[in-house]
């Protein structure tokens, strides 16, 4: 068996599940023949055929509405949007019928939305979301964010299974990152939603992290740690909805110091709530500011040198790190 | 499609039970008794129940605020009904949704919601289901002049003639979008033309004649079952009142009204059934008399019913683990399946009737006149 990339994982949980489970399908722009734009479902259509792997018109409402109304019926669609971008496109069918359905109906919506998000590929204002925080602000849907191959894999099972309506925010920076090639376990696993993990452990620091910025986190706490024997906790969120408030809280607790990351703009981010959530539940755990590192409150940009000073990066996490750590 | 004389009796029937529920709501909310706002549908109840009339018990609807009648035809009780005007704590949604946003996917009704036009996509994946499941049944998609304009009603009407879904859409032309006329809406002269640009069939017809309603949705959903993809069917009607119960409609000529209320599908089906001698003046008053008692029992029954405990105002947010089952397939009602019951309350879902379809029987005595 030889490892797989991020991206390599997110196609064996698809093809694992609708092997598993007939109800499972796909659609999306692109994802039979071409195999999608970043191949994660290549060969899906041949082995599956064209009406488990739909090629769809340009069009996400009629994407994420075929999938709540399928849904419905009791079959597992997952939804791709071929840039995360575009699921502003769908929105409403994400925010008032998907995600209000069981609460005032009943009726279980088992559906799974992914697609590339993030930036670091110069893909632009259009092609670099991370969309999380609207979603993570409404009730009634799930969001996920893996950083790893095993947890691709893993959180998508877990998505597909799952009776709700889940966002699966996958980052097209990792897709195909050599250093995060591994080898996944042989028998069926899942990453449970709703569990987030701890990456590293350490006592004077906790960073809270997802997605991309875990691995630039994880190379910040090895600097802290060589030059300044300062030994930061890295926490994985994996799951932004519903967060892990306990592994979250018992970090903190025993660390004292949070610094926030997140590769999303800064105000309203999933980061504003965590600082809340620390606030309100260890205001006297706190021996500095509750701390966030996370993009300027402006639109995604598309130079290069925009690009990077737009992005959070190891740099970014150190300097606001050895700041805390002063404390 | 033949229609037999207790099937006219039974189509009148609903549509009258249709206009003295809405004419009752409409009570409850100058009494201040409707908690909300109360949207009707007077003129519709040829094409809400005429269209519904076309299809099979195990077809489904994705009916909108204004389908009271198809709600009806279909089988939605009167007093889940009522108790959703009223926002009891037992009503379909536990009070968290008003409005005739209900339904029971287990009898082919699925639930709207405000943003009209958006229910047409959901219709492609409940059709799309029975394509790919290889189910007989079809799908009928109804949605207002107004929701033309969306985005949604144009992704879906493609998509579905690109799969060749098993959909029936049914524009049901009411000559206004709130207080916009249609020639502010669009610019063709019939709304089935947009069928052209799908490559789907497409027919206009007087939603207000009955008999012209079901045969011509009667022939597309024939055609739909067979397999040959959608069809676009404009039912032609007018909404007599306002767009709620709040506004006016004074921006509605006069004279616009008045043509329109001489054309009420109501005594049109009337004059026909009388003239047929199918409709008798005691059965018509059997049916009346029917028809209040029915309305008195779902209103007496939501008033009786309790509001929603304040307590689960942060409940049922996500559904439980375990099994869903396909609709439609065998044992779907097994109570293992999450799906089967309404897990809110753990009973079974209670929008339709036990007894499904709404009946009017008459006495044999009156039968056989």
């Amino acid at each position: 068996m030889s490892a797989v990339t991020y991206l390599e994982a997110i196609g064996q949980a698809i093809r694992e599940e609708m092997l598993r489970d007939e109800a499972v399908f796909l659609l999306g722009e692109d994802v039979g023949t071409y195999g999608g734009a970043f191949k994660v479902s290549a060969g899906l259509l041949e082995e599956f055929g064209p009406e488990r792997v739909i090629d769809t018109p340009m069009a996400e409402a009629a994407i994420i509405g075929s999938a709540v109304g399928a849904a419905l019926m009791g079959m597992r669609p997952i939804a791709e949007m071929q840039f995360i971008d575009f699921i502003t496109c769908g929105f409403d069918q994400i925010i008032n019928m998907a995600s209000k359905m069981y609460w005032r109906s009943g009726m279980p919506v088992p559906m799974v939305i992914r697609g590339p998000s993030g930036g670091g590929v110069k893909g632009g204002p259009f092609h670099s979301a991370s969309p999380e925080a609207w979603f993570f602000h409404a009730p009634g849907i799930k969001v996920v964010v893996p950083s790893t191959a095993y947890d691709a894999k893993g959180l998508l099972k877990a998505a597909i299974r799952e009776n709700n309506p889940v966002l699966y925010l996958e980052h097209k920076l990792l897709y195909r990152l050599p250093e995060l090639r591994e080898e996944l376990p042989p028998e069926d696993y899942i990453v449970p939603i709703g569990k987030a993990i701890l990456r590293r452990k350490g006592e004077d620091m906790t960073m809270l992290t997802y997605g991309a910025m875990v691995h630039q986190c994880l190379k910040a706490a090895h600097v802290l740690e060589q030059e300044h024997d300062v030994q930061v906790e890295v926490i994985d969120l994996r799951s932004l909805a519903p967060l892990d408030k306990e592994t979250i809280l018992e970090s903190v607790k025993h660390t004292n110091k949070v610094l926030i990351v997140h590769e999303d703009t800064l105000t309203g981010g999933i980061g504003a709530e965590l600082a809340a959530i620390l606030a309100e539940d260890l205001f006297e755990y706190l021996d500095g500011p509750i701390t966030r590192v996370a993009a300027p409150d402006v639109p995604f940009p598309y130079a290069p040198a925009l690009e990077a000073a737009y992005l959070p990066n190891e740099e970014k996490i150190l300097t606001a790190a050895r700041k805390l750590a002063a404390y | 499609m033949r229609l037999e004389r207790a099937d006219l009796l039974q189509i009148y029937y609903v549509m009258r039970l249709t206009r003295a529920m809405e004419d009752r709501t409409r009570m409850l909310f100058l009494q201040g008794k409707v908690v909300g706002g109360v949207y009707t549908a007077q003129g519709h109840e040829a094409t809400t129940v005429g269209a519904a009339w076309t299809l099979a018990d195990s077809d489904f609807i994705v009916p909108q605020h204004r389908d009271l009648g198809m709600h009806l035809t279909r089988g939605t009780s009167p007093r889940a009904v009522m108790c959703q005007w009223l926002a009891r704590g037992n009503s379909p949604s536990l009070g968290f949704d008003g409005q005739l946003h209900i339904g029971d996917i287990h009898h082919g009704i699925v639930p709207s919601i405000s943003m009209l036009g958006e229910s047409l996509p959901v219709a492609c994946g409940v059709a799309l289901t029975m394509k790919m499941r290889k189910h007989s049944t079809i799908v009928m998609a109804p949605c207002g002049d107004g929701a033309t304009s969306t985005g949604p009603f144009h992704e879906a009407l493609n998509f579905a003639s690109v799969q060749k879904l098993p959909i029936v859409f049914l524009i049901e032309n009411n000559g206004y979008a709130y207080s916009t006329p249609t020639f502010q809406e669009f610019a063709i002269a019939n709304l089935s033309e947009r069928a052209v640009a799908y490559g789907i069939l497409g027919e206009s017809v007087d939603g207000n004649d009955l008999l012209k309603v079901i045969e011509t949705v009667g022939r597309a959903v024939e055609q739909v079952r067979g397999g040959k993809g959608p069809a676009l069917i404009e039912c032609k009607t007018f909404r007599v009142r306002g767009h709620s119960e709040a506004d006016k409609a004074d921006y509605v000529p006069a004279a616009l009204r008045e043509e329109w209320l001489v054309k009420d599908p109501i005594p049109r089906f009337e004059d026909y059934l009388t003239r047929e001698h199918i409709l008798t003046p005691d059965i018509k008053a059997e049916i009346e008399e029917q028809v209040k008692a029915v309305v008195e029992d779902a209103v007496n029954f939501a008033e009786q019913s309790p509001a929603p405990d304040p307590s689960t105002v942060a409940d049922y947010l996500f559904a439980p683990d375990g099994p869903v089952a396909i609709i439609g397939e065998p044992e779907s009602h097994d109570p293992r399946y999450i799906n089967a019951l309404d897990r809110r309350t753990g009973k079974t879902f209670n929008s339709v009737t036990e007894t499904g379809k709404p009946a009017f029987v008459a006495t044999e005595e009156v039968g056989r006149r």
